[in-house]
């Protein structure tokens, strides 16, 4: 349902949104990475993620860890370094992880998640469960060797590995587009004969289709895809970010295309009425206000706890 | 890549103002990489979002405007290619400075760096030589996360064949890094970002000490402690509050964290008979361990009290939230110190 879909993406930005402000009003320390304007990929992609594939993500990672089921609340309270946070407030907001929900950890090294994701999938082929393990990287990272090496290893071997470049135009402050001689970025994957598609990550339906049949041929033991979607962040690379480097003109088309515009306007052109549109926003905003405050009222990790869990 | 701009002859260095100018370390390591460029035309700058944007910490601002993009080089996502591409550039003649964005990032360049660049001259029998300078800022205290806190020196100094200096102001910082450019050897200069914005004056004719050379920057005869980096301020105000009480704390800047120079650290040792060692990275199998081992060897009959360490904990770097905990300052090495004249 669109409108579902809708919701699921307000909840992202509104989980977003609430996250910048209280990194400007202080209750959350240390750098944050937020993901408005990309959050279709994020909900596209999940959508067809079964509870035992393996999701790895970047410090970008917020939106994608709502998408797989992580408790808004506890991302709140890990961000704001209280005990009821995902992991106690020991990762933040570039480091939490909940396997519980598939989602085995954002990272801050760019690339470093890819290889591990090829093991997921390796352990996948080994037990039988032919879990699908999907990395999800930037177009920057797609210049790691970290990744050239997934690539290859999970192509190699056969392994159900899925690829999923979030291309937003920018390597944190450079145009990719100034760091690469190709740049279509799914022929990197091409030549090493995986898969691949680009498609535009701001169409729920074309990320949705892409997944499926990724995570179709993982489980079927025919090897990894890569999925270069095309998207943009309409806010900085991290929060405080001047933004300097971005020519004039390009956020205000951006804001035009980003997804929760764009099904916005499909909606009110399918006859959906404005206040049903208008509802997902509200909802979303109330949901994340109620988790926000709940996080504020629990108390901050212990110091003294961070000398626990070096070893087993 | 956008269309080279064309080479631009070597700029002329700035005349040398007489007597000092006040400056951050950030515009001072800034002035320090103008005048190498502008000295020598060999020098090259290379890394991430360095040229156009000036780098994130904005010590490469305005560089590649004035000296060009072929000698400000702004690199793809990969370290392991910023050093590795530095490694042939020195080969070929040429003086890189690389900048890896964040302490943590360089681990991706670990291979580079310590199977090639630390190993090339000895292998070679001295034939090649590899003069790249690897720009780290390193170290906590800015509200960043884990891998953009760190302290990775010791994975450095126990690599033999690296250089690894760290400046604690900013005049140091001039120099520091203007020596490590000239320098024949590969240098690791780790920058400690929590002080980029610590104003100090820079005078850039009045040469610091050679920059593998520890300095005294306090007198003192009763204790010594032996910091660098962003400790060194910590460990000043430490020797102001004893001064205050009539105790003598000499604190020595360590500068050079390999080689280090033992020379300097001994002859205060022998004198005060103690020695505090404090530094931002964990405890276990770090500089301070080193430093201890080494005073044992060579001055135990002067030691008056145990050699004691101020450090980091032995876990990863912690989320923000909890890095004011984490990190030691000015009452740890206090506390140490007292530890040390209770002796
Ligand atoms: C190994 C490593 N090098 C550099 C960085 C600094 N850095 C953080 S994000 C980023 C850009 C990543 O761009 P991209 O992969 O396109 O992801 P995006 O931030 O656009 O989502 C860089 C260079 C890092 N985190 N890790
Ligand atoms: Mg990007």
């Amino acid at each position: 349902m669109k409108l579902d879909d809708l919701l699921s993406m307000w909840r992202i930005r509104a989980l977003e949104e609430k996250i910048r402000d209280l990194r400007l009003e202080g209750p959350i320390v240390g750098s944050v990475h937020l993901a408005n304007g990309q959050e279709s990929v994020a909900v596209g992609a999940c959508s067809q993620l079964r509870p035992q594939d393996a999701l790895y993500a970047t410090y970008r990672g917020h939106g994608w860890a709502v998408a797989r089921g992580v408790p808004p609340r506890e991302i709140f309270a890990e961000l704001m370094g209280r005990v009821t946070g995902v992991n106690g407030g020991r990762g933040g907001s570039a480091h939490f992880s909940a396997p519980q929900h598939g989602f085995h950890g954002e990272n801050s090294i760019v690339g470093a998640g890819a290889p591990i994701a090829v093991g997921a999938a390796l352990a996948g082929k080994y037990d039988g469960s032919r879990r699908a393990a999907m990395t999800v990287f930037g177009d920057g990272a797609i210049n790691q060797g970290a990744v050239a090496e997934a690539m290859n290893f999970a192509a190699a071997l056969g392994l159900g590995v899925v690829f999923v470049c979030e291309n937003n135009r920018y390597s944190e402050l450079t145009p990719i587009d100034d760091m690469v001689a190709e740049p279509d970025l799914s022929r990197r994957a091409s030549a090493l004969g995986i898969p691949a598609v680009r498609i535009d990550g701001n169409d729920l339906a074309q990320v949705r289709t892409a997944t499926r049949l990724a995570v179709e041929a993982a489980a079927a033991g025919r090897g990894p895809s890569f999925i270069e979607a095309h998207t943009q962040r309409i806010v900085g690379h991290y929060i405080g970010d001047s933004e300097q480097y971005r020519p004039a003109g390009e956020l205000e088309r951006d804001l035009v295309v980003e997804p929760i515009a764009r099904l916005t306007r499909e909606l009110l052109a399918d006859g959906v009425p404005t206040e049903s549109v208008e509802r997902c926003e509200r909802r979303a905003r109330e949901e994340m206000e109620t988790a926000a405050a709940a996080a504020l009222r629990d108390p901050l990790a212990d110091p003294a706890t961070a000398k626990e869990h070096l070893y087993a | 890549m956008s269309t080279p701009a064309v080479p631009t002859p070597p700029a002329q260095a700035d005349e040398p103002v007489a007597g000092p100018v006040r400056l951050p370390i950030a515009h001072a390591l800034n002035r320090g990489l103008r005048d190498a460029l502008a000295g020598d035309d060999r020098v090259m700058l290379i890394g991430e979002d360095i040229g156009r944007l000036g780098g994130v910490f904005r010590v490469t601002d305005g560089l590649q405007k004035d000296f060009g993009d072929l000698r400000v080089v702004d690199s793809p996502l990969g370290e392991a290619g910023i050093v590795g591409s530095a490694i042939g550039l020195a080969m070929a003649g040429y003086r890189p400075v690389c900048e890896i964005q964040f302490d943590g990032f360089v681990f991706p360049a670990m291979n580079q760096i310590i199977t090639q660049l630390a190993k090339y001259r000895h292998r070679s029998e001295g034939a090649v030589s590899l003069p790249v300078v690897i720009r780290i800022p390193v170290g906590g205290g800015i509200g960043a996360i884990e891998h953009h806190s760190e302290s990775p020196e010791a994975y450095f100094a126990h690599t033999a064949g690296l250089r690894v200096v760290s400046p604690s102001n900013a005049h140091e910082a001039y120099h520091l890094l203007r020596e490590s450019i000239a320098s024949d050897d590969p240098v690791i200069f780790l920058e400690p970002k929590r002080s980029y914005w610590l104003k100090g004056d820079v005078d850039t004719t009045v040469a610091a000490p050679a920059f593998d050379r520890a300095q005294v920057v306090h007198p003192g005869d009763d204790v010594t402690i032996v910091a660098y980096g962003a400790l060194v301020p910590a460990a000043l105000k430490a020797a102001q509050q004893y001064a205050e009480e009539g105790v003598g704390v000499e604190v020595i800047d360590l500068r050079s964290l390999s080689p280090i120079d033992d020379a300097t650290i001994l002859e205060s040792v022998r004198r005060t008979g103690r020695l505090v060692v404090a530094h931002e990275a964990s405890r276990t199998a770090g500089l301070g361990a080193e430093v201890a081992a080494r005073v044992q060897d060579e001055a135990f009959y002067s030691l008056e009290a145990p050699v004691l360490r101020v450090t980091g904990y032995d876990t990863p770097y912690p989320a923000s939230r909890l890095e004011e905990d984490w990190l030691p300052g000015v009452d740890r090495i206090v506390d140490a110190v007292d530890r040390s004249l209770e002796h």
